[in-house]
């Protein structure tokens, strides 16, 4: 047995162990890698930044706690910079397991708005973010579809009452939004197939602008909306976080976590370029 | 750790456990991987059905009919009408008995009916219609280059999109026989969607890796609850490493002392 045999025999375990080890080792050190914004990723930032105090938008919080690694860093980050900007905004979370995660999230994220901070230079007072005045979390119903075509008639059909059993004609920011013609954009961070329902039912029908949030593994599908013009930016995995973090100056979790994407991706080449070479000598040494 | 309770604590303990319990699977199956799996499964069921309940039918059905006051009013209600749909739902429970299984058919041919009604001029708007539009712009040649590389909105983007298209259709037409100039194009479809399927790839390795720092920076969270941040959480790592190491070669001396004809 020779060294491209071993190559081809070699136990996944032992790549598991190695890729895992890198990930650990690069986590704990110091080391930091710049990383570059792209266009689709400015366009959310730059929509949202360009909002007047005061204006409303929609943020669906459509995923799981599976998809959380990836997905909740997006909203951490715009939604403290939606607040940050005093913007309004109405929560839903149409995926089954999520709204107890949603929740949590917005409870933290108004936690951390609680104490004055810095962003891009600009000096931000602690503020406190009051539910009904700040934000509204409509919560979760059952099929989604339906639920979005209701919504672009009146919120109150599909959610007569929010999260919390308040209805939604208690909450004052709730005054006169009637449905998505009083929202500025509808940006969907998910992790399932309720996107595909917010294009099709919500952008396609209603036609208000849309973002979208993305898991890595849903991103390259979503592209050729974003040629078509139906979605006007997009955020695709814990990269397009961390472009997101890195635009409004509040480096969190995924920015940290791009130096291990980085050294993780190295290792995953090694070893594809290791397989290929194995592979084709075996195969080269059998013809002969 | 002033400010640390005990449930937090616990908490956090459970899920850093869960998570090496989940992680063991990449040794192999194994009772912990199993005991975290099921979890899993029992709490999101559980979840869900409370969901369904407090989120669902209370509020958009019981609520309704009983006018605010929960329950037993549903006869005094101002909107009797919300019975329907009540009732349509309970009809979809016959199917569990064999005798009655036809009555869940009308409630599932009008929910049928509606979804087919309401997703046939939208999908075909969605899907087909604006992603011709998309595909077949007319070429901006003031803007040939863009802005930068790959900029969506410059010209020979716009014909790169057109021909990768027309070429990627033309592989999945079979009933001409794949041969000369047909035979080329088909080629270069092939070359196009596999630059699709490689960067559907790349995203998935970038998410799963995603997964992977996650649960290491929940470790880190759990050492530093219970340890002050004092970088502890390697220590876990590498003991959760060492264990992993000493059963591969524990597996490796079993390989090589297998019977050979095996």
């Amino acid at each position: 047995m020779n060294i491209f045999d071993r190559l081809m025999s070699i136990d996944r375990r032992w790549v598991f162990l190695f890729l895992a080890l890198v990930c650990v080792v690069i986590y704990a050190s110091d080391i930091s890698v710049k990383i570059t914004v792209t266009d689709e990723v400015r366009k959310i930032y730059n929509f949202t930044d360009n909002l007047k105090p005061g204006d409303v938008i929609f943020v669906a919080i459509d995923y799981d706690p599976n998809s959380l690694a990836e997905l909740h860093p997006m909203t951490y980050s715009i939604v403290e910079h939606a607040w940050r900007k005093n913007l309004k905004i109405i929560f839903t979370s149409l995926s089954q397991n999520g709204p107890g995660m949603a929740d949590l999230a917005i409870r933290q994220i108004s936690d951390s708005l609680a104490v004055p901070q810095e962003y891009n230079g600009v000096q931000y007072p602690a503020r406190t973010i009051v539910n009904g005045e700040d934000y509204v979390f409509l919560g979760y119903k059952p099929y989604p579809a339906l639920v979005i075509v209701g919504m672009g008639q009146n919120f109150r059909i599909p959610f007569p009452t929010d999260y919390y059993g308040t209805p939604l004609d208690e909450h004052p920011m709730m005054r006169g939004i009637q449905n998505y013609d009083q929202v500025k954009c509808v940006i969907d961070i998910s992790g399932t197939s309720g996107v595909d329902m917010w294009i099709a039912y919500g952008q396609t029908r209603y036609n208000f602008p849309l973002a979208l949030g993305l898991t890595g593994v849903m991103a390259a599908d979503y592209y050729p909306y974003l040629n078509s013009g139906q979605v006007f930016g997009i955020m695709g995995g814990m990269l397009g976080a961390a472009q997101y973090e890195l635009l409004a100056d509040n480096p969190g979790r995924a920015y940290d976590a791009m130096r291990v994407q980085l050294f993780a991706h190295m290792v995953i080449i090694l070893f594809i370029v290791m397989g290929n070479v194995g592979f084709l000598m075996t195969r080269k040494r059998s013809k002969l | 750790m002033e400010s640390m309770t005990i449930g937090t604590f616990l908490w956090t303990a459970l899920g850093a456990f869960l998570t090496l319990c989940i992680f063991s699977f990449l040794y192999k199956d194994n009772p912990l991987y199993k005991l975290a799996e099921h979890l899993v499964v029992g709490v999101s069921a559980g979840y869900f059905v409370i969901i369904l309940w407090h989120n669902g039918l209370v509020p958009n059905l019981f609520s309704r009919l009983s006018d605010g006051d929960f329950y037993f009013l549903w006869l005094n209600s101002s909107k009797p009408w919300y019975l329907i749909p009540s009732i349509l739902g309970m009809m979809m429970w016959t199917r569990f008995i064999r005798k009655w299984a036809w009555v869940s058919r009308w409630p599932m041919a009008l929910y049928i009916g509606i979804a087919t009604g309401l997703a046939i001029p939208l999908e075909m708007k969605n899907r087909v219609l604006t992603q011709l539009d998309a595909a077949m712009r007319p070429v901006d040649w003031a803007n040939f280059f863009g802005n930068g590389y790959l900029d969506p909105i410059s010209g020979y983007s716009h014909i790169i999109i057109f021909f990768g298209t027309i070429a990627a259709l033309f592989y999945f037409f079979f009933s001409k026989e794949h041969s000369g100039v047909f035979k080329g194009v088909a080629r270069l479809g092939i070359w196009i969607l596999m630059i699709g399927f490689g960067a559907s790839f790349g995203y998935t390795v970038m998410a799963r890796i995603s997964l992977f720092i996650q649960r290491i920076q929940v470790l880190e969270d759990f050492t530093n609850v219970a340890w002050g941040g004092s970088g502890a959480f390697l220590l876990i790592w590498f003991i959760t490493f060492g264990i992993f190491v000493l059963l591969s070669i524990y597996e490796f001396i079993k390989y090589l002392g297998r019977p050979r004809n095996a």
